[in-house]
């Protein structure tokens, strides 16, 4: 036990021995629990405690708390230190208040009381207490209670500097509490003239309170910008001995530097031109030092020295005025951009973002875009690769647009997760705004679309289309190359979307080439038909029936499709009713009518970017405009710019439905949109959706008018998965994992190493919205330590039909066995609903497939062959055998398939790594199928204990 | 701000903004398991939610700061050198076991430097000094108590 110092509360610090001499959790929680009990019966015993016992007491529950229990009683005896008149009782209980206390606490009334006694002290330690304390707590009620008596011992000539100090921060405190009753009035001047102050340490203080004074009314405190100038001149001219204490590492005072310079960015430049000059003299001032040679090698030196200089730099960015100044900062910056600090090469790349903003120094900025674009593809940390996306999306102009792009496209490919998505909008809006010539456009964005189809937002994809219907010099290159991209193999179902609606729109432009002719066309949207979602079926309908518009020459053919079962009896409703709406709208109407419903689509009004509006959304604030970049730095090209700044159509909003996404024609009946396009002209049409409205379709509303008698006599019913679903999700990573009459629950996961991205998707099935909707991810048992998972969190409100998305962030820390557990609340008519479901999430995610030879593959074998580390089942084969089957399996749980290795080739050999965080664990495995007696004997061999056997169990299901 | 062990153990936290305890304990696990997950050649800071995290490991201790987005980086990782460095002169060569005892001292000499989230007092003379006028404060009260207890009179 090391020397307790100050007073010795020994009995606290045998206690805390005690706890740290704990071996497990339960041991502390019961020497804990021994203590609560201890020190409860003390409290109510009858026997007066005296205050040095209610001190060690009050200060042992405090550090119970800190140990992350809770505490439920001992406020009272710490309320009662806070009169005592020894200075380290009052301490203890200020503490404990300070720490446990709440703001709306009953006890709040008696805490105010003790302060208002200690604040008039004449002793100056007992009101630096008080202080300490309304600046820890800060409520209103202290607002109220202390709005004159701490502006009063501020300004006051008798105050001690250290008082002086606390005052000046605790009124900080109250100012951001409660804005509206703090008011200076007449000392506002004096708190200003603080700035004067001949102590450091009261400048110091003063400078936090005066900016935010200012932030709240600029005019009132403008006095304080020359005085702040002068002192910051004092400050950068003084020798590192001026200032002795306040000196740090041979920096002349930098918090109060930073702050001055902080405080001087609530302003324009001064106008007094000697001030100015002043002011420029400083800024020059820091900018050679940061040439000059360091006064020491510690870090704190280059650290205290640069915090001031990127203030600085921060300050010349926001005066925006003086040309040398700005192109003196970026080549600063430059300096840094190659340091071998990670911090600096960080700042510099976040400073330069702001300065590629100004008209002086843009162009400047744009000579380091290689270092930026190297920056990209070398830097080890991702929030610093952030930052250089941020920085090129930043220094973006037309000059530069293409090379930029097609940097970012490359990086893409490898970009961390977390910030895919923002990347992919950012050069979604790039490509849009500098696109001269629009076929590079259309290039990029399915480009963006075959390399991070599940980051393209809706309104990505939206944006193409908008931009391809308006704009006709494109449309056949659209066409063409989207007929192109539908011919690879596995294409992304954003990218069947987009090739979908142009083609439905724009396919007669390539119908001439007999290799995309119109069977052509159909047949090869047609063959992705089966692999997509009930809301692209949707959309592909409508484009089939579009078709028939287009080219009557395969009306047959379409209409079988129409016809066929699986589309006007899907048990999808949407699906259902389309093939029944378009099917008797091509048997009934004349040509003539169906070419007015199926005009080709008129152009979208223009409005800002759909794209731009979600990237703001996004990150507010980091996501400026790069127009406002590139508008200053050259704005005869912006202003000549025909930029088409068209945004959504009615229909093309995003309606938060799934089939929304779907919807051309506005005839969805679950979510009418504001305007049906298409259907301007519709006079006899009526009376064909009216023939069919009464009874050849089900309406939704009638599937779910059914669910809704279920569960409005509100009852709990709580809901359970279906037992063994989750085998399904062993090899697969998409899915439904989970429907009710209420709610399906879908997943999109993908995971790299020891880390996943999945995907939570919510969809309310009935005609009620869902409200207070929560879904949180739990990790029971030991779980909680083996894998960790973030949650972000999903919209509370889920609209009728709609669908809402979550994402879970998992990182594998070590082996586990079960999956964790999605636990949902939401109220539907009332009536709260509980539902937990587990997720699939299995310990195979985390595999990835390892190639071998056979030697290594046999010597690694005869290593792992202690017992633990193998486990063998022999099992019936549950579906058919098949070989390929059994590859795709295989792989498909994350191993490899290693060829001519066994010597039977009727047998499987496969290799696979494990990753965690804490270790990456090899598995080997190696199945023996027997045709005659439809049996396999699976053997796993693993690098750590028990992970065979849980492999082995996964993999068993399978089979 | 929040001090936490390599192990993820919290010895010491400071909040300059009103949380209900429940999302406190949300936001501590969340950066805690962040921070640890980084490894030693990274960047300082990383953005967090809406705000921006400074951090830096001292031996086994991790320091760690929540700041918002204009705030000075740089100069909150030399805010907690500072605190790094006034431990080290009070102590003498501190280490975590003296935090761990001396809570309450950690959390005084906190009050000192920082105060509602703004740095109150950088001369590392006078924030000694006020807290050497605490420890004589006490040492006049406490003398006769501790001597009470070493007989093993109090409990």
């Amino acid at each position: 036990m090391p020397a307790v110092k100050g007073d010795g509360m020994r009995g606290l610090a045998v206690f805390i021995s005690d706890i740290r001499n704990c071996k497990s959790r339960e041991a502390e929680i019961k020497r804990i629990n021994k203590e609560l009990a201890n020190i409860r019966s003390k409290f109510k015993g009858d026997k007066t405690l005296d205050g040095y016992q209610k001190k060690k007491y009050v200060c042992k529950l405090l550090f119970i708390f800190l140990l992350g229990h809770d505490i439920d009683f001992g406020h009272m005896e710490a309320v009662n230190l806070l009169s005592s008149n020894k200075y380290t009782e009052k301490q203890i209980g200020y503490l404990f208040i300070s720490v446990l206390v709440s703001a709306s606490s009953d006890l709040m009334k008696l805490v105010v009381q003790s302060i208002k006694n200690d604040i008039v002290s004449r002793n100056p330690v007992h009101v630096c207490l008080a202080l300490q304390c309304i600046a820890n707590i800060g409520s209103r009620d202290m607002a109220e209670a202390f709005n004159r008596d701490i502006p009063k011992l501020l300004v006051s000539g008798d105050t001690i500097d250290s008082v002086k100090q606390s005052a000046a921060l605790c009124l900080l405190r109250l100012l951001r509490t409660a804005p509206d009753l703090i008011q200076l009035g007449e000392w506002a001047s004096r708190v200003i003239h603080l700035l004067n102050d001949q102590h450091m340490g009261v400048v110091t203080a003063a400078a936090s309170l005066i900016e935010a004074l200012v932030k709240r009314s600029p005019e009132e405190y403008k006095g304080c910008v020359s005085l702040a100038v002068s002192r910051l001149s004092r400050i950068v001219t003084s020798s590192y001995t001026d200032l002795q204490d306040y000196t740090y590492y041979f920096v002349p005072a930098p918090w109060l530097s930073v702050k001055l310079l902080r405080l001087l960015q609530n302003y324009p430049p001064p106008e007094d031109p000697a001030v100015r000059t002043r002011l420029t003299e400083c800024l020059e001032t820091i900018l050679n030092k940061a040439q000059e040679p360091p006064k020491s090698k510690k870090v704190q030196h280059s650290n205290a020295k640069n915090a001031v200089l990127f203030e600085a730099i921060n300050l010349i960015i926001h005066m925006d005025s003086d040309p040398n100044l700005l192109v003196r900062a970026c080549n600063q910056l430059g300096q840094f951009l190659s340091h071998r600090e990670t911090n600096l090469r960080y700042l510099a790349l976040e400073s330069m973002c702001l300065l590629a903003t100004s008209e002086f120094s843009h162009e400047a900025v744009k000579k380091h875009q290689e270092t930026v674009i190297n920056a990209l593809k070398t830097e080890r940390d991702v929030s610093v690769r952030q930052r250089a996306v941020d920085l090129l999306y930043a220094m973006c102009d037309r000059t530069n647009a293409e090379d930029i792009v097609a940097e970012m496209l490359t990086y893409l490919e490898t970009a961390d997760y977390s910030i895919r998505e923002e990347m992919v909008l950012k050069v979604a809006i790039l490509a849009e705004k500098y696109a001269v010539d629009y076929t590079w456009y259309v290039d990029t964005i399915l480009n963006l679309i075959r390399l991070a189809g599940d980051y393209v937002s809706e309104e990505v994809w939206y944006r193409v289309i908008q931009i391809v219907i308006n704009r006709d010099d494109v449309q056949g290159y659209a066409a063409k190359t989207v007929f192109e991209a539908l011919q690879a193999p596995a294409c992304h179902e954003n990218m069947v979307k987009v090739g979908g609606y142009i083609l439905g729109e724009f396919g007669n432009l390539i119908a001439g080439d007999h290799r995309s002719s119109p069977i052509v066309q159909f047949q090869l949207l047609h063959s992705k038909y089966h692999l997509c979602i009930p809301s692209t079926r949707g959309l592909l309908l409508s484009t089939y029936v579009k078709f028939i518009n287009l080219f009557p020459e395969i009306k047959a053919q379409i209409q079988e499709i129409l016809r066929n079962d699986n589309n006007i009896r899907n048990p999808d409703v949407e699906i259902q009713q389309r093939a029944i709406e378009y099917l008797q709208l091509t048997s009934v109407t004349s040509t003539d009518v169906l070419a007015t419903v199926l005009e080709e689509m008129p152009p979208f009004p223009e409005r800002e970017s759909s794209i731009l509006a979600k990237l703001k959304k996004k990150k507010p604030g980091a996501a400026e405009d790069p127009d406002a970049a590139g508008g200053k730095s050259s704005p005869p090209t912006v202003a000549s710019k025909p930029m088409p700044e068209i945004s959504v159509n009615a229909s093309y909003q995003p309606q938060g439905a799934s089939g929304g996404s779907a919807d051309l024609l506005g005839l969805s009946s679950s979510a009418p949109p504001a305007a049906a396009p298409a259907s301007n002209d519709t006079g006899c049409l009526v009376d064909v959706f009216d023939m069919l409205g009464t009874g050849a379709s089900p309406t939704s509303n009638g599937l779910t008018a059914a669910a809704d008698e279920n569960y409005k006599s509100a009852t709990t019913p709580d809901l359970e998965a279906g037992p063994d679903k989750i085998h399904e999700f062993v090899c697969r990573n998409n899915g439904v994992i989970f429907e009710n009459d209420l709610l399906q629950i879908g997943i999109k996961s993908e995971y790299k190493q020891n880390l996943g991205r999945v995907g939570m998707f919510y969809g309310n099935k009935t005609s009620v919205p869902f409200s207070n909707f929560t879904a949180e991810v739990s990790l029971p048992g030991e779980l909680s330590s083996q894998l960790m998972a973030q949650a972000k969190p999903v919209d509370s409100q889920v609209e009728a039909g709609a669908q809402k998305q979550q994402l879970v962030n998992i990182e594998c820390v070590t082996d586990f066995t079960v999956p964790p557990v999605l636990v949902i609340n939401f109220l539907y008519n009332g009536a709260q609903q509980h539902m937990t479901v587990k997720m699939p999430v299995m310990v195979n995610k985390f595999l990835e497939p390892a190639e071998m030879d056979a030697a290594t593959f046999f010597q690694r074998w005869k290593n792992l062959s202690a017992p633990a580390q193998e486990c063998q089942k022999i099992f019936k084969a549950k579906p058919p055998m098949d070989g390929e089957q059994t590859k795709s399996k295989l792989l498909c749980f994350g191993l490899s398939i290693l060829e001519d290795v066994d010597p039977n080739p009727e047998n499987f050999v496969s290799a696979g790594v494990l990753h965690t965080r804490n270790q990456q664990i090899g598995v080997l495995l190696r199945l023996e199928p027997n045709s005659q007696a439809q049996m396999y004997r699976l053997t796993i061999r693993a690098s750590k204990d028990a992970i065979s056997t849980t492999l082995c169990e996964l993999l068993e299901s399978q089979f | 701000m929040l001090l936490f062990s390599r192990q993820g153990k919290l010895r010491l936290q400071k909040w300059y903004t009103a949380q209900p305890d429940k999302l406190k304990k949300k936001i501590t696990r969340e950066l805690v398991t962040t921070i640890l997950a980084r490894k030693p050649k990274m960047c300082s800071f990383l953005e967090w939610k809406d705000m921006k995290i400074v951090y830096k490991r001292y031996a086994s201790l991790y320091f760690c700061c929540a700041i918002e987005h204009d705030d000075n980086e740089l100069l909150t990782l030399e805010i907690i050198h500072r605190y790094v460095e006034l431990l080290d002169k009070y102590f003498g060569s501190v280490c975590e076991l003296d935090i761990i005892f001396n809570f309450e001292k950690a959390y005084f000499m906190l009050d000192e430097l920082l105060l509602g989230g703004e740095v109150q007092e950088t001369s590392k003379k006078n924030v000694l000094k006020a807290i050497a006028a605490q420890d004589l404060l006490q040492e006049e009260t406490d003398d006769t108590k501790s001597l009470l207890e070493e007989l093993g009179l109090t409990g």
